[in-house]
C-alpha cells in the first residue's frame, strides 16, 4: 500500500494575504439580483434550472398518461405528444443538468473548495447567468407562440426539425435554436471562469492531487464542455439558417408535402455528426461532476478517504478524453459509413474501463468505513446502483452489433433515463441534502428526506427497470400510441400502465423534497458550520453561510488532501485539510 | 439491517424480473441469430457484474454501518487490487467487444448473391421496389416524382421499366434467400425496422443506406418506422409477407412493372418537364 503524504509542506509561512478587491453590494439590488458573488449567482442558477425542471417533470407527466393510457386523454393529441418529448429531452439535458451542475454547483463549490473568495471574473460570472435565464425565458416562450414549441425531438434532427411535417415548424424550431445559441454564450463566460478560477485561483498549498474529487469532476466537465458545446452552436446556427435564409447545409433535394423543396446538396448526416460530438461529451459533462460529488459524498458519510484517490483522478480525466472520440455509437444505425463501426465500437467499449474502476473504488470505499446510513449517503448508495444498472446497459448499445436491434427502442430510452437521469440526478439530492446546511446554516427534515429518498429510488427503479424489456420486446420509442401491432402483448400495455402510475407518484413525491426546502430554511435546526465532520475546505469557513469573500480576512492554507478521515492516531475521525500537521501531531500526542 | 436487505433485493429482484418476466425479444426470422447470441453473452457478463458489485456493497452496507465506537480502516491505496481490477474489467468488455465485431463484420458483408429490394420511405408511408427481369433496379431521383411516378424513376433508364413497383401494397420476401434491402427517403429521415428481423438501418434523404438478411421463417411481419419523421411517425405502417418460394412467384406475377403503372403520355410529360434529362 502506498501511503499519499498529506504533511508535505509542512514548512509553509503563515498566510498573509491581503482581501482582493470585491464588487461588494452596495444596495439590495446588487446583493439578491445582480450580485456577482458566486454563491449568489449559483442559488439564481440552481433555482432558475430547478423552476424550468418542474416544467419538464409535468411534460414527463403527460407523456406518461399518454403512453399509459392511450386514448384516454383527449387533451393530448400526436403533435402535443412529440412537443412534450422535445421539451422535456431538451430542458432536462441542457437547462436542468448541465446548468445545476456546472453554474449551481460549479459556482457555489468551486471557490469554496479550491479555497478562493470567489470567481476569478465576477462580472462575467453575473453575466453568464443572466444570459442563461434569457435562454431559459425564450425557451419557455415556445409553449405561447403560434405552432407552438417544436416536437421534432431534442436529437432536433434535419431534414425532419424545419419541415412543415413537424410540429413547430414555424416558430418553435427558430426558437429553440436561438436558445441554446444564448445558453451556449452565458455558460462559455461561466463555463471560462470556472476553468481559470481552478487553475489560478487554488489558495496556498492547495495543489492539484489535493482537490476534492467534486473539483476535478465540475473542472474537468467544464473543459469538455468549452470543447464540446462549440459543436452544437455552429450546429444550431447552421440550421437557422436552413430554415430562415433557404440555404442548405444539413438539406439535400427532397420532398415537402408533395412538392420538391428548394433545398438541395446538404448532408443530414453532418447535422447528426455534429450534434453528436456534443452529446456524447455533453452525456459525462452531466456525469462527471456527478462523479465528483458522489465520491465526497461517500467518503465523508462513511468516514473513510476516497480509496485509489490518484486512479479516481486519472479515471475522471480519461473518460473526459476518451468522450471525444465515441460520439457516433450514437449513430450505428444512421446510415454512416458501416466501417465506423469497428472503431467507434472499440472505443466506446474501452471507455467502460475507466468507468468500472470508479464504480469499484466507490464500493471499496465503503469496505470497512464507519458507514453513516444519512440521507446524503441512501443517495449515493442509490447512485451507485442506477449507475451501474445504466452503465451496464449501456455495453449493449455502445457494441455495434448488439445496438441495432435495440437501437430507437423503448431499451435505449431506459438506459440513458437511468445512466443520466436517474442517477445524476440522485446525486443531485444527495448533494442538496448534504450542503444545504452550509448554503442555509439549516439542517433539512431527516425523516422527511428518508421518505423522499425511499420513494425517489424505488420507484425510479421501477419505472426504468422493466421499461428495458418493453426495448427488448421491439417497442419503439417516440411513439404516440402503438396501436395494433402483432408483436406487441396486452401485457405489455399493462406494463406501459404500471410505469406510468408509478411515474405519477414518483414526481408527486417530489413536493414532499419541495416543502422540506422551504420549511427547513425557517424551521430547520440549526447546523453550525461542520455538520457532517467534513475535511473540505467548504465547512471550514469561518460563517455559515459564508460571506462575501468566503474567508475573513486570510485565506485558508492547505496541509493535505481532502481525504483524511479516520487517520490512525489522531483523535477525531477528520482532519480539515487546512489543519497544519503540527496541530495534528499535537492532538496525537494528546490522545496517546 | 434493512438497506442493506432492500439493496440486496434489488439484486435479486433484477435477476428474477429477467428471468420470469413475460417480456422477451420476438421469435428471430431472418439468419441474425448471432446478434441474439451478442445479446446473450452481454446480458450474463453484464449481469454478473451487477449482482457482483450490488451484492458486495449490500454487505459493506450490512458489515461496516456506523456503530459506537466503530472507526473505519485508512487505506488510501492498493495498486495491485486496482490494476486487477482493470484487468479483469478489459477482459470482461473484451469477450463482449469480440462476438460484437465479428457479428458486425458479417452485418456489413452482403453475401454476393442476395437479390436487391428497395424500400422508399416518405411522410408517412411505405413503398417498394423490385427489379423486373433484367434483375436490375432503375436508377432514380427525387427530381423525377410526380404523381404518377411517386418513386421518382427515371424514366428513360431502360432497367427501370421493367421494375415492379408497390405503392401502398405489402411487401413479400422469399424463404431462405439473401435479400439486400436498399433504402432511400424522398423527406426526412425513416426507418425501416422489422423487430423479429433484427437488422434495421435508417433511411436519409439524398443517401441510399442497406442492410441484408435471410429470411428464415414464414409469416406476416409489422413493419415500422423507428426514426421520428414528424407528426404521424407512429402511424407509418406496413407489412412483409415471408412466403415459400411457390406462393413468391404467384405473388410477384400479379405485380404491375413501372412501364405498365405510368401511361405514355406521362413519359413526354416529364421530360418536358425535367428538361430532356
Amino acid at each position: 500500500m502506498v501511503d499519499i503524504p498529506y504533511d508535505g509542506i509542512a514548512g509553509i509561512p503563515p498566510a498573509e494575504v491581503p482581501e482582493v478587491e470585491l464588487y461588494h453590494p452596495r444596495s439590495w439590488w446588487t446583493r439578491y439580483v445582480f450580485s456577482q458573488d458566486a454563491k449568489v449567482i449559483a442559488i439564481q442558477y440552481s433555482l432558475t434550472a430547478s423552476a424550468i425542471g418542474l416544467v419538464a417533470l409535468v411534460l414527463s407527466w403527460l407523456m406518461r398518461l399518454q403512453l399509459g393510457f392511450p386514448g384516454t386523454f383527449s387533451f393530448i393529441d400526436a403533435n402535443q405528444y412529440l412537443q412534450f418529448i422535445t421539451m422535456h429531452g431538451m430542458i432536462m439535458v441542457i437547462y436542468l443538468l448541465t446548468a445545476l451542475f456546472l453554474g449551481g454547483f460549479g459556482n457555489y463549490l468551486i471557490p469554496l473548495m479550491v479555497g478562493a473568495r470567489d470567481m476569478v471574473f465576477p462580472y462575467v460570472n453575473m453575466l453568464s447567468y443572466w444570459v442563461y435565464l434569457l435562454a431559459v425565458l425564450v425557451l419557455a416562450s415556445t409553449f405561447f407562440v403560434p405552432g407552438g414549441p417544436t416536437g421534432a425531438g431534442w436529437t432536433l434532427y434535419p431534414p425532419q426539425a424545419i419541415l412543415s411535417g413537424t410540429p413547430g415548424q414555424d416558430w418553435g424550431i427558430i426558437l429553440m435554436m436561438s436558445s441554446l445559441i444564448l445558453f451556449i454564450i452565458g455558460f462559455t463566460m461561466g463555463g471560462l471562469n470556472y476553468v481559470v478560477t481552478v487553475l489560478q485561483a487554488r489558495t496556498r498549498g492547495m495543489t492539484l492531487m489535493r482537490l476534492p474529487l467534486t473539483v476535478w469532476g465540475i473542472f474537468t466537465a467544464t473543459v469538455m464542455a468549452l470543447l464540446a458545446f462549440p459543436a452544437l452552436f455552429v450546429a444550431s446556427v447552421m440550421l437557422l439558417l436552413d430554415r430562415l435564409l433557404g440555404t442548405s447545409f444539413f438539406m439535400p433535394s427532397l420532398v415537402e408535402m408533395g412538392q420538391l423543396s428548394k433545398y438541395g446538396g446538404g448532408s443530414p448526416l453532418l447535422f447528426q455528426h455534429l450534434f453528436w460530438f456534443f452529446g456524447h461529451p455533453e452525456v459525462y459533462i452531466v456525469a462527471l461532476p456527478a462523479f465528483g460529488i458522489v465520491s465526497d459524498l461517500i467518503s465523508t458519510h462513511a468516514r473513510k478517504n476516497i480509496f485509489g484517490y490518484r486512479m479516481m483522478v486519472w479515471a475522471i480525466v480519461g473518460i473526459g478524453a476518451l468522450s471525444f472520440v465515441v460520439w457516433a455509437h450514437h449513430m450505428y444505425v444512421s446510415g454512416m459509413f458501416p466501417q465506423f463501426g469497428y472503431f467507434f465500437a472499440t472505443t466506446t467499449l474501452i471507455i467502460a474501463i475507466p468507468t468500472a474502476i470508479k464504480v469499484y473504488n466507490w464500493v471499496l470505499t465503503l469496505w470497512r468505513g464507519d458507514i453513516h446510513l444519512r440521507v446524503p449517503m441512501l443517495f449515493a448508495l442509490g447512485f451507485i446502483i442506477t449507475f451501474v444498472n445504466g452503465g451496464l446497459t449501456g455495453l449493449f448499445l455502445g457494441n455495434v452489433v448488439v445496438d441495432v436491434p435495440l437501437s430507437d427502442t423503448m431499451f435505449v430510452v431506459a438506459h440513458f433515463h437511468m445512466v443520466m437521469g436517474v442517477a445524476p440526478i440522485m446525486v443531485v439530492l444527495g448533494a442538496i441534502y448534504h450542503w444545504y446546511p452550509k448554503v442555509t446554516g439549516r439542517m433539512l427534515n431527516d425523516l422527511l428526506g428518508k421518505f423522499h429518498f425511499w420513494v425517489t429510488f424505488l420507484g425510479a427503479y421501477l419505472i426504468f427497470f422493466p421499461m428495458h424489456y418493453l426495448g427488448l420486446l421491439g417497442v419503439p420509442r417516440r411513439y404516440f400510441e402503438l396501436g395494433d401491432t402483432s408483436f406487441i402483448p396486452s401485457s405489455a400495455h399493462s406494463l406501459n400502465a404500471f410505469i406510468s402510475v408509478v411515474a405519477l407518484t414518483v414526481g408527486f413525491s417530489q413536493m414532499v423534497f419541495l416543502f422540506n426546502l422551504a420549511w427547513s430554511l425557517f424551521k430547520g435546526e440549526a447546523s453550525g458550520g461542520n455538520p457532517w465532520r467534513a475535511t473540505t475546505l467548504e465547512w471550514q469557513t469561518p460563517e455559515t453561510p459564508p460571506g462575501h469573500g468566503n474567508w475573513g480576512k486570510e485565506l485558508p492554507v492547505v496541509y493535505r488532501w481532502a481525504y483524511d478521515y479516520s487517520v490512525p492516531g489522531a483523535a477525531e475521525d477528520f482532519i480539515p485539510q487546512n489543519q497544519p500537521p503540527r496541530a495534528t501531531q499535537l492532538v496525537q500526542g494528546a490522545a496517546s | 439491517m434493512a438497506v442493506a436487505l432492500i439493496l440486496l433485493l434489488v439484486a435479486i429482484g433484477s435477476v428474477l424480473f429477467h428471468l420470469y418476466s413475460p417480456w422477451w425479444w420476438t421469435p428471430i426470422a431472418t439468419n441474425w441469430a448471432y446478434i441474439d447470441h451478442t445479446i446473450n453473452i452481454t446480458f450474463w457478463i453484464t449481469g454478473f457484474v451487477f449482482v457482483a458489485v450490488i451484492a458486495f456493497m449490500a454487505y459493506c452496507v450490512f458489515r461496516f454501518h456506523h456503530k459506537e465506537g466503530r472507526r473505519a480502516d485508512y487505506n488510501p491505496e492498493n495498486k495491485k487490487l486496482e490494476w486487477w481490477l482493470s484487468v479483469g474489467t478489459g477482459v470482461g468488455v473484451a469477450a463482449m467487444l469480440a462476438p460484437g465485431l465479428v457479428v458486425w463484420h458479417q452485418f456489413v458483408t452482403v453475401p454476393a448473391d442476395a437479390t436487391e429490394v428497395e424500400v422508399m420511405g416518405q411522410q408517412w408511408q411505405w413503398s417498394f421496389r423490385l427489379p423486373g427481369k433484367d434483375g436490375r433496379l432503375g436508377t432514380s431521383d427525387v427530381r423525377n416524382i410526380a404523381s404518377d411516378n411517386p418513386m421518382g424513376l427515371n424514366r428513360d433508364d431502360p432497367h427501370a421499366q421493367d421494375d415492379v413497383v408497390i405503392e401502398n401494397g405489402d411487401l413479400h420476401l422469399q424463404m431462405g434467400k439473401p435479400v439486400k434491402v436498399l433504402l432511400r427517403s424522398v423527406d426526412v429521415l425513416h426507418d425501416f425496422y422489422v423487430p423479429e428481423f433484427r437488422a434495421k438501418m435508417d433511411m436519409v434523404p439524398g443517401m441510399v443506406t442497406y442492410f441484408w438478411i435471410t429470411p428464415i421463417r414464414t409469416g406476416t411481419f409489422d413493419v415500422l418506422c423507428a426514426e421520428l419523421c414528424g407528426a404521424a411517425h407512429y402511424q407509418m405502417r406496413a407489412k412483409v409477407i415471408v412466403d415459400e418460394e411457390r406462393e413468391y412467384h404467384a405473388w410477384l406475377e400479379q405485380q404491375k412493372t413501372f412501364a405498365e403503372l405510368s401511361p405514355a403520355r406521362a413519359v413526354v410529360k416529364a421530360t418536358y418537364q425535367s428538361g430532356g434529362k
